[in-house]
């Protein structure tokens, strides 16, 4: 194999490998008619990231004719190589990347300005084939935003931050932080943005869903997206299913494929990683009624309290603790609203944080039991809307 | 601003005293040295030398010429000292090394001989301190013999390119491989890591390179744990001079220039770690 990449295309390539390092700690490389695949895989498996440069990437693309070869190397090694991306820019000239079969190694050296020659012999091993099996084109949502929005809109998040939810309604894309159930309540902080379809060059939206992945190897895309102002491009179906988020460009295409938290139908499990189904989005209107039937609809939507709940759910003190559970299930966007409501309302300026379980509490104690949750009529709701929303009347 | 706390008839009692209008013509330099906690001072009437040395393996010097100092002088042929360096340097530096244009600490190093600590006045914006260092006996410093007539390869480089090159170098590398021939691959940096080996060349027709000399194709490896302390003197530096001997020694000499554009000199000798031909 013997590939030179030139100029400014070095940059491109050096970016790749740091953005696939993001991902896992091998780089797998394996040089194909259609390309040069560079590919990485995270642990445990749940994050997968292939960059392919066409032939046209490069000056020169020769590639072992009579056998298919792979290999990979620590991805480290690789970065060395392209340590400085400042550097590289201003100074190197063109890449040469060889390999010697004989001697598992595989050879990059770098033509720099001023006649210095940069030589890495790099040893690799033998690798199985690594290949996610993915359809973009058939899945339900498919969106393109040029990477400075999806920049922008990670930007809000702390950098510790372990997962992201993204919802989808017809004209809209919400991106909150995921919040796990066992978390202290009163601790957490949540954010949430907004995104109308129109800030997106393509947003197209077949069913309503919400999926969680991880925010960390993301990242790694956009980073790469935005030095090289490729829009990123999105597709996803329904929640455990893998969300795919591309770049392409005539030369170019990466993909970086996340799994998603699963919907759990039996909720009691109370796994953490097995979720609850995250309700459909709220209006936008905060001042609309429908709050009240919206978190009935959550209710139920969550299966039946303690009759049914495992042993791994949190331990059940009183008999209004099913209650509880059930609530604390969608506490996260009730306490949402709760921060839209205290804010609007005046007279709830003490102790937010005791309020608002007070108020999931109230929610709870009034909910009828669980067995008879499907069947309980609205009414019952009636006083408890009603706090901050002089309006709000349950229907 | 010279301090002139000090009366005539004090002046008497020392061996030694040394004026700088910026303590940082100093300073700065003996950054380039520190990486051992003790250096020897021996000052003669050309200038200040100070010598830091490593498992009697690596020598590093330091040259402050008397012209630089806006006060120099020496009632003895050669002076000596060894002092704690990282004491030095925190003193040196006792106001704080503010960057703020046209402030600067002025400094009077006096020494009144053997067995005397070394006293310092430092001075910025009108206040003065008084340090004074504790002095050991000066251990002799090693001779590596490195004379001109042996050897046999030398390049000066522009620093800039070695400094990326040094950036860059492999740390999981035990040693650092320095090949240098009149023929391919003329001048090259070589390190062994844990992902494989790297190598820097550069070309003698290199406009980075103001001097090619070289006689007989020469590779030594030298402990890249000695020579890793060079790169401080080698960021300060805007020229290096690279010369192997004929037993395979290292010198590296750094040209550096300080606040004031006045040229100094630093050096590093290593001692080959294995002789490679």
């Amino acid at each position: 194999m013997r590939c030179v990449v030139t100029g400014g295309n070095v940059k491109v390539l050096a970016k790749a490998v740091h953005s696939l390092s993001r991902i896992g700690d091998d780089l797998y490389v394996e040089p194909q008619e259609d390309g040069l695949a560079l590919r990485s895989v995270n642990s445990s498996r749940s994050a997968y990231a292939c960059f392919l440069f066409a032939p046209l990437f490069f000056s020169r693309y020769s590639i072992p004719s009579d056998h298919t070869f792979r290999c990979k190397m620590a991805i480290k090694s690789v970065q060395a190589v392209f340590r400085s991306l400042a550097t590289l820019e201003k100074t190197v000239e063109k890449c040469h990347i060889e390999l010697d079969e004989q001697k598992d190694r595989l050879t990059f050296t770098l033509h720099c300005k001023h006649g210095l020659l940069k030589t890495h012999n790099l040893s690799f091993q033998d690798s199985e084939s690594l290949q996610a099996v993915f359809d973009k084109d058939s899945c339900a949502n498919v969106f393109r935003a040029q990477s400075r929005l999806l920049v922008d809109t990670v930007v809000h998040f702390p950098s510790s931050l372990e997962e992201v939810t993204v919802s989808v309604s017809d004209e809209r894309m919400w991106v909150r932080n995921h919040v796990e159930e066992e978390a202290e309540q009163s601790k957490v902080m949540l954010t949430e943005l907004c995104l109308a379809s129109d800030e997106f060059d393509h947003f197209a939206v077949k069913t309503h869903n919400s999926i969680t992945f991880c925010l960390k190897e993301l990242r790694g895309l956009l980073v790469f997206a935005e030095s090289t102002g490729l829009p990123v491009s999105m597709y996803f179906d329904e929640p455990g299913s893998p969300v795919v988020l591309s770049v392409t460009d005539s030369v170019l295409e990466g993909n970086f494929v996340l799994a998603t938290l699963s919907e759990d139908p039996s909720l009691h499990k109370n796994n953490s990683k097995g979720a609850h189904t995250l309700p459909p989005p709220p209006p936008d209107d905060f001042m609309n009624d429908d709050i009240d039937s919206y978190l009935i609809a959550m209710d139920t939507s969550i299966a039946p309290g303690p009759s049914t709940a495992g042993p791994s759910t949190p331990p059940l003190a009183d008999p209004t603790c099913s209650k509880q559970s059930a609530v604390a299930a969608h506490r996260t966007r009730t306490h949402r609203e709760e921060d839209e409501e205290a804010e609007e309302d005046e007279t709830d300026d003490s102790d937010r944080p005791p309020n608002k379980k007070f108020r999931s509490l109230f929610f709870g104690l009034v909910l009828p039991p669980s067995s008879q949750i499907s069947t309980q009529p609205v009414m019952s709701q009636e006083v408890l809307a009603s706090d901050s929303e002089d309006e709000t009347q349950a229907e | 601003m010279p301090l002139s706390t000090q009366s005539q008839a004090d002046d008497e009692q020392y061996v030694l005293v040394a004026s700088l209008d910026n303590a940082r013509n100093l300073s700065n330099i003996l950054k380039a040295i520190t990486f051992k906690d003790h250096a020897i001072f021996t000052a003669t009437p050309n200038g200040l030398k100070v010598t830091v040395e490593d498992s009697k393996c690596l020598q590093a010097n330091a040259f402050i010429q008397a012209e630089i100092f806006q006060e120099y002088t020496i009632k003895e042929d050669l002076v000596g000292f060894q002092i704690n360096l990282t004491v030095l340097l925190d003193c040196l530096n006792i106001f704080g090394g503010s960057t703020v244009p046209g402030v600067s600490t002025a400094l009077r190093m006096c020494y009144r001989g053997y067995g005397y600590p070394l006293t310092l006045f430092l001075e910025e914006a009108g206040v003065v301190t008084v340090c004074k260092i504790n002095t050991q006996e000066p251990e002799e410093p090693i001779d590596f013999e490195f004379c001109s007539n042996n050897v046999t390869n030398k390049v000066i480089l522009q620093s800039e390119s070695l400094k990326e090159a040094f950036s860059e170098l492999d740390m999981t590398s035990e040693v650092l491989q320095i090949t240098m021939s009149p023929s391919q691959p003329y001048f090259r940096l070589s390190t062994f890591g844990s992902s494989g080996n790297a190598h820097y060349d550069y070309s003698k027709d290199s406009d980075m390179m103001e001097l090619f000399r070289c006689t007989k194709t020469q590779t030594n490896r030298y402990k890249m744990s000695l020579l890793k302390p060079s790169t401080k003197a080698l960021a300060l530096s805007c020229k290096v001079s690279v010369r192997t001997d004929s037993r395979g020694f290292l010198s590296l000499q750094y040209l550096v220039r300080n606040d004031d554009g006045q040229i100094c000199f630093v050096e590093y000798y290593c001692c080959p770690d294995e002789e490679v031909d």
